[in-house]
């Protein structure tokens, strides 16, 4: 008899509720039991409230079973799991998942699906067709592929991510780098944790991409202190790749060399700022630095550099391999492709969703998340991070597009989406957003160092001070949020008053103001 | 000098020989010498300046920038309780009011994180980096009886 194929996944998310206990007790009952298994530690579905997802390999295809429990173990092996039998469990064939079935997987295609640092595995699903095919190419017909399939910065600024290749490609300089953002501080986001640690091969293949098209030799991927698996997972890969010669110094016998390092961060959100993340990879605090010079320019250690986020360099991949036109198919007007949306926070069905720009929230909440995890109505959604507005409901239709979201003031940023019930406190959740920004500002301008704190005591004015002055307060709210918008010298200051003033304009009751305090606007 | 001081020299004495030509050298060596000695002396900070030809105020500053450095060893286990929205949604601040009593009589070290990526299965903690999702009062209590246990 052939060995029974199991997969229990390494996601952090999946450790968090006892994968590694499951899989222990995977290996010793099967010992146990005389049965010869496989156990492969995949990464994660995104299917997170199933997880650990346990899933074994059958001739009709892979069957899911989950959430298990290691004391489910022995009742899955009685019920044979091991050949796809029925148990309390079973979630039929993973394929068929209609959370997972309804996706469009362009970047997460194998996610879940193969073992995360086994280059036999990643080859096999399409992994390193477009490095091959880059590899064929000039260095600036590999810039127009990324320019034709319209990809833009997944980090959250949205900026063509050809551009700044071309810019690098242009510069002359005897270094050139290529820095990956992989500092994902945004509450709701976990995309680049979950590409790191589950197909790490593909952001590698996408920043060695990167590298020939514009002429760099060093890479540093920038990985937050709070992620080590991530870390741990990437350092393998990057070992692996650079023994398999698609990395050193010449990328499958080119003659062109990349090497590629970890960099880890110390917890400091505004790294994740990229002229801050380039202080901190030089060893400095992650003070945010003014531009001009941009970094395309004048990056790390002065040499031009490109600098993209985690999702940005694993979309790059696919585009070589099957073309910028088969890329740009999907999505709508200038928002092309495909983008991994994290539904979280107090959500039933939470997890990760690749879907073409497009989808609305609405459906991504109800549709694919099936409303709170607490069974009670939604009350406030906020979507791209700590510096993202609440988005009300009259905007739960807007189809996922950066222009038409920037046009209603909403902000599409990494994709994360963080839903809270009715029990949330919009004053309260304003508050913490200019109390994140006092704690994790880097310092250097006045709006954000100050101003956050300023922001701070006039929202508790507002909510306990004495009513008849709340009208001024809430104006010099309006006031300060102003300036820190257009006076930061980065986002963490001139995003922070998002969340604050949506909060203020959709849920005044929860300032006190019984009306939309219009009059005070 | 005490005989601890003299190993963890020795280990700061390592670590810059092996990492101080690294382009930016400082972060990578701050770490190594955090992993092994469970925080950064203050007693570091010099021979780390002399080693990258920086002021000790700029070594210090750095060190203090970032949260994550420590100048004092840890009391116990790190337990981080994660303190941001999507946690928030879920209940974490209850989790991190219980967290703070529970934590006083405890031999712990209990932070505020702000995000461990765990957004889904919130509300999140780690402990010495283990992460756990889902974290009732109940499961808190539950862990940091098994820590008890271990330890």
């Amino acid at each position: 008899m052939s060995r029974i194929k199991i997969y229990v996944p390494r996601d952090s998310a999946a450790l968090a509720l006892g994968a590694d206990e499951v899989a222990a007790v995977m290996a010793l009952q099967a010992h146990q039991r005389g049965l010869s298994i496989e156990l492969v530690r995949n990464g994660s579905r995104g299917l997170f409230w199933l997880e650990p997802l346990v899933e074994v390999e059958t001739p009709a295809g892979r069957m899911a079973y989950g959430p298990v429990a290691p004391e489910d173990v022995a009742s899955l092996f009685e019920a044979g799991f091991h050949a796809g039998g029925q148990h309390p469990l079973s979630q039929g064939r993973t394929a068929d998942i209609d959370f997972l079935r309804k996706q469009e997987r362009l970047t997460f295609a194998r996610m879940g699906i193969t073992d995360p640092v086994s280059l036999v595995d990643y080859q096999a699903h399409e992994g390193y067709a477009g490095l091959r095919r880059a590899l064929a190419l000039q260095p600036t017909e590999v810039v127009q592929q990324v320019l034709d399939a319209g990809l833009r910065g997944r980090g959250g600024a949205a900026f063509p991510a050809g551009i700044k290749w071309k810019t690098v490609a242009a510069a002359q300089a005897q270094q050139k780098y290529v820095v990956c953002n992989a500092d994902e501080g945004d509450s709701g986001t976990f995309s680049d944790r979950m590409t790191m640690e589950g197909d790490p091969f593909m952001l590698i293949e996408g920043m060695t991409i990167a590298a020939l098209a514009t002429g760099a030799t060093q890479g540093y991927i920038y990985v937050r202190s709070e992620y080590p698996h991530a870390i741990t997972t990437l350092n393998e890969a990057i070992a692996k790749a650079t023994a398999a010669g698609f990395l050193g110094n010449s990328i499958l016998g080119s003659g062109r060399a990349f090497h590629l390092e970890v960099r880890k961060g110390a917890g400091s959100y505004v790294c994740g700022e990229e002229t801050a993340m380039l202080e901190s990879i030089e060893g400095k605090r992650g003070v945010v630095r003014a531009k001009p010079p941009i970094p395309a320019l004048k990056g790390l250690f002065g040499q031009p550099t490109v600098i993209n986020n985690v999702i940005t360099f694993a979309s790059v991949p696919i585009i070589l391999a099957r073309g910028a036109a088969f890329y740009a198919n999907y999505g709508v007007g200038r928002s092309k492709g495909t983008l991994p949306i994290q539904l979280a926070g107090n959500i039933k069905h939470g997890g990760l969703v690749e879907k073409a720009f497009g989808v609305t929230l609405r459906e991504l909440m109800y549709g694919y998340g099936g409303g709170t995890a607490s069974g009670r109505p939604i009350k406030a959604v906020q979507v791209g991070g700590p510096l993202g507005a609440y988005v009300p409901e009259a905007q739960w239709d807007l189809p996922m597009d950066y222009e038409a979201w920037a046009a209603v003031g909403a902000t599409v940023g990494h994709g994360g989406i963080v839903v809270h019930d009715d029990t949330a406190d919009m004053s309260k959740l304003a508050r913490y957003a200019m109390d994140f920004c006092a704690v994790e500002s880097c310092g250097k301008c006045t709006p954000c160092r100050i101003g956050s704190t300023r922001g701070v005591e006039v929202i508790d004015r507002i909510t306990t001070g004495d009513a008849q002055q709340r009208p001024q307060q809430v104006k010099l709210l309006r006031d300060l949020c102003d300036t820190m918008v257009n006076g930061s010298l980065c986002a963490m200051g001139g995003m922070t008053p998002f969340p604050v003033l949506s909060a203020l304009n959709h849920y005044p009751q929860d300032f006190g103001l019984s009306n939309p305090d219009r009059q005070a606007a | 000098m005490t005989t601890t001081t003299g190993l963890a020299q020795h280990t700061i004495r390592r670590v810059l020989d092996d990492k101080r030509h690294m382009p930016g050298a400082l972060l990578p060596i701050l770490h190594a010498i955090q992993d092994e000695l469970g925080h950064v002396p203050a007693h570091a900070v010099a021979d780390i300046a002399e080693a990258l030809n920086l002021s000790r105020a700029e070594v210090h500053g750095v060190i203090t920038y970032y949260h994550h450095f420590r100048s004092e060893p840890a009391r116990g286990a790190v337990v981080q309780v994660c303190r941001a929205e999507a946690c928030q949604a879920c209940g974490s601040d209850a989790l991190w009011e219980h967290a703070s009593r529970q934590a006083k009589n405890a031999d712990v070290t209990l932070e505020p994180v702000y995000c461990l990526g765990l957004c889904a299965t919130a509300p999140s903690m780690s402990i010495n980096d283990k992460p756990y999702a889902r974290v009732s009062p109940n499961k808190f209590d539950h862990l940091l009886a098994q820590l008890k246990e271990a330890a």
